[in-house]
């Protein structure tokens, strides 16, 4: 099995063609569809009541990437959202904000004004978001474009076609250019994901070997899904790509975060990603740098949840803020 | 390749709160009678013993003993329903009164897992996710079949067999009455069943189901007791059919006891299955599997895969995942909802976990568990992984029926399949790969009853279930399981 095999040197190696990439990523352990089901639906029973719960919340709070990416977003919708983001529950100054908003590029400034000085992220995605259909000069110019906008992270799309075709090093070296065009004039760089698009790469086994393909390729997080497409995140799609990045660090030492996207819309969802973030990747993982929740209406839900919580009833939709 | 992992834990940790299952639903009487032609009677001796949770040996209930005469009058009744109603009745008829017992099984499953688990000291996760689900399963599928015997043996008219004596074990206390009684009752015959004596208390709360559903009296009887009152059942003339779930060498009595006599016989004995773990497994799944194997139900389960066998080329790599995967079980209180691992089910099976574990250390295997606060009442084991075990060794061959598993290696299929096979038992067996010509290779040469691929300890009542060599005789479960009951 190439895992045990693999050193940090090895890995350097594995990029060095087509033929290599491919023999590597083919060579990771298959992933029963079943036995991965059936562990994601075990760990979705977990009990996680009072204490733990009201940590869990908190904790789901603060790693939800506050999403809005919609034709029909203006200006308006940004800092409606992003003033959401610092504050999402305005009747209680211990409810803690969340790790970033996710816009598309040109609304980045917006959201940046907004939320300056919060300590609240700018995501954008990019690399002509959601179908990455372009060449890759306009992903770049996209990615560019956000990044001098302020963008803290960029969230990017990889190339499914040419994923699903076996061109694995295609997929690569275009994630290591978005990576590239991730870079600040100062020398900083701002966060990648790296979105697989799950839900068209369909087998486990295609989620766990894009999942290494975007480690190697430098990616900061890997991420589940657009949004866009069903199905999206799945707790056995998390389960796959936490593995994945919980055998990345022991092969490389470097962490990388994960991110399911759309679908996650309650409270009791959010914490049994958390339960399996938990048992699964470990506890390292349960931090908003490590780990987030691409989401809209989820966090309403923990808002509610929070409030049931403390004190004992709960309120309804009209009780939390829209956006 | 960008940023680092935090070399010090800064993160904080995910505690799970305590969340115990509520014991309310349960109505725990302080002393039962025994079970006799549907009604609860008093023991003619007045004998009696204490059944205690495992988990605290806080004790539960005073049981009643049944000794010779309150067995005789057990058979007599089973007797008398027999030759009286059930046997007369039709199979459609049957299948209703067996309908009705799932149906009940299902809307009392809480009330059911919840003594389970005090009784028996198996994780409330487990025995309401599985053992009751699959009981009420055995029940639903049986009675599909009472009214379609001939459709299962073309070209025969199946016939009952009369009264059948069972005897079952504490590891799935209702799961196997449920394996007993849902196809002896479905073929036309009566039982006289004596759950095992650390763990009675389903089988007479079932009793008590059985005069909800009105069963006719007599039907099913339920003696409690211990070896004695076992050996009575069996030992009775007036029995047609002796079935018996539990270890080889009781089971061998057993088939002394019956010889020469008419009676009908099925064992299902010990085993000490192999899970064959091949270097192109999905190893991730895999160990989620040995861990199944071994530490389901503590391991107290005759088809557990106590003997890994894993390829050389990858036996570091799977070991070292089993052992941080094992890190994560949570044992302890079988109450809690999150546990996953509960209490051993008596003081005599701590024992003997105890003495075959030392056992082990002493003839040279490395003994490993990951760091568990256990509990400083009741009887308990940490899960136990014993490497560079030899095919020579106890722990390699002996069933130990607790959460301790030998790992051996192996370089090449034949030898997997060679050492697999080289166990008097033979219950069960996994193979692992994601080669499916591997597979069906290697299952073919596998003397085991039930080869699971790619899983494992997936029980279903659709599928038999049963032993090679002196791992028993007879199959439980699916069509199969009609034929221990019918002429």
């Amino acid at each position: 099995m190439p895992l045990a095999a693999s050193t940090p040197h090895d890995l350097a190696e594995v990029a060095a063609s087509d033929a290599a990439l491919r023999r590597f990523l083919h060579g990771l352990p298959g992933v029963d569809q079943v036995g991965a089901e059936a562990r994601a639906a075990m760990l979705g029973t977990r009990s996680i009541k009072t204490s733990s719960k009201a940590f869990a919340l908190d904790l789901a709070v603060r790693m939800v990437d506050l999403t809005t990416l919609e034709g029909q977003d203006t200006a308006g919708k940004v800092r409606a959202l992003a003033s959401k983001a610092m504050r999402p529950d305005p009747t209680d100054p211990a409810c803690p904000p969340v790790a970033a908003v996710c816009v598309y590029p040109d609304l980045v400034t917006v959201a940046k004004e907004t939320v300056r000085g919060s300590g609240v992220q700018v995501a954008s995605v990019a690399t002509a978001f959601p179908s990455g259909r372009a060449s890759l000069e306009v992903k770049l110019a996209d990615v560019r474009a956000a990044v001098a906008s302020g963008a803290d992270e960029v969230d990017m799309v990889i190339d499914r076609g040419a994923f699903l075709t076996g061109r694995y090093l295609q997929v690569f070296e275009e994630i290591e250019a978005v990576l590239a065009a991730c870079s600040r004039e100062d020398g900083s760089r701002a966060h990648l994901k790296v979105i697989l698009e799950t839900g068209e790469l369909q087998t486990y086994d295609s989620v766990r070997r894009a999942s290494w393909l975007a480690m190697l390729a430098g990616g900061d997080f890997i991420k589940t899904s657009t949004g866009k497409v069903s199905p999206a995140a799945t707790l056995p799609v998390a389960l796959v790509m936490l593995e994945a990045v919980r055998d990345f660090r022991e092969a490389t030492g470097r962490m990388v975060g994960v991110k399911p996207a759309g679908g996650i819309r309650t409270a009791k969802d959010a914490i049994k990603h958390l339960v399996v973030v938990n048992e699964v990747a470990g506890p390292d993982w349960l931090d908003p740098a490590w780990f987030r929740f691409g989401a809209s209406s989820l966090l309403n839900d923990l808002l509610m949840q929070r409030t049931k919580q403390r004190t004992g009833r709960y309120s309804g939709p009209d009780y939390v803020t829209l956006d | 390749m960008g940023g680092t992992a935090p070399l010090d834990r800064t993160s904080p940790v995910f505690d799970y709160a305590p969340a115990p299952e509520s014991r309310s639903v349960v109505d725990l009487r302080s002393s039962y009678g025994l079970f006799i032609d549907g009604q609860f009677v008093e023991p003619v001796a007045g004998g009696s013993f204490k059944t205690i949770s495992p988990a605290t040996e806080e004790v539960l209930a005073e049981v009643a003993e049944a000794d010779e005469a309150d067995v005789d009058l057990a058979v007599r009744a089973a007797r008398r329903a027999y030759t009286r109603t059930w046997s007369r009745m039709s199979g459609r008829e049957r299948g209703k009164y067996l309908f009705r017992i799932a149906r009940i099984l299902q809307e009392r499953s809480r009330e059911l897992a919840v003594l389970e688990t005090l009784d028996n000291g198996k994780p409330i996760r487990e025995s309401r996710d599985v053992d009751v689900p699959l009981a009420a399963a055995h029940f639903f599928y049986y009675a599909g079949w009472a009214d379609k015997l001939r459709y299962a043996f073309p070209g025969r008219d199946p016939r009952p067999l009369g009264v059948a004596g069972q005897v079952i074990p504490w590891n799935f206390p209702l799961l196997m009455l449920a394996w007993k009684i849902a196809p002896a009752l479905a073929c036309g015959n009566t039982v006289v069943l004596k759950p095992a004596e650390t763990t009675p208390l389903s089988a007479l709360l079932f009793a008590e189901i059985c005069r909800q559903a009105d069963l006719p009296p007599g039907v099913v009887n339920i003696v409690t007791g211990a070896g004695d009152t076992g050996r009575a059942v069996v030992a009775h003339p007036d029995v047609d059919k002796v079935a018996f779930t539990g270890s080889t060498d009781v089971g061998r009595q057993i088939a002394r006891a019956v010889a020469g006599t008419e009676k009908r016989l099925t064992l299902e004995l010990g085993g000490k299955a192999a899970n064959i773990v091949f270097d192109d497994a999905p190893v991730d799944q895999a160990v989620e599997g040995i861990v199944d194997g071994i530490f389901f139900n503590q391991g107290h389960v005759c088809c557990a895969g106590s003997r890994l066998l894993v390829q050389e080329s990858v036996a570091d790599e799977v070991l070292e995942r089993l052992k941080r995967r094992m890190s994560t079980l949570r044992v302890g209180d079988p109450m809690d909802k999150n546990t996953d691992v509960g209490a051993i089910n008596s003081a005599e099976q701590l024992a003997k976990i105890r003495e075959l574990s030392d056992i082990g250390e002493q003839e040279g295997a490395d003994r490993w568990s990951p760091p568990c606060d256990l509990p400083s009442q009741g009887f308990w084991f940490p899960p136990t992984v014993f490497t560079g075990v030899s095919q020579a060794h106890r722990i390699a061959r002996e069933e130990i029926f607790g959460p301790v598993l030998s790992v051996l290696t192996f370089r090449t299929p034949a030898e997997a399949v060679e050492k697999a096979n080289n166990t008097p038992y033979g219950l069960s067996a996994g193979v692992w790969s994601d080669k499916g010509s591997r597979i069906l290779w290697t299952a073919d040469r596998l003397r085991a009853g039930v080869v699971w691929a790619n899983t494992f300890n997936k029980l279903d009542p659709t599928s038999p279930f049963g032993g090679y060599k002196e791992s028993g005789y007879g199959r439980e479960g699916g069509r199969h399981g009609l034929e221990g009951y019918l002429r």
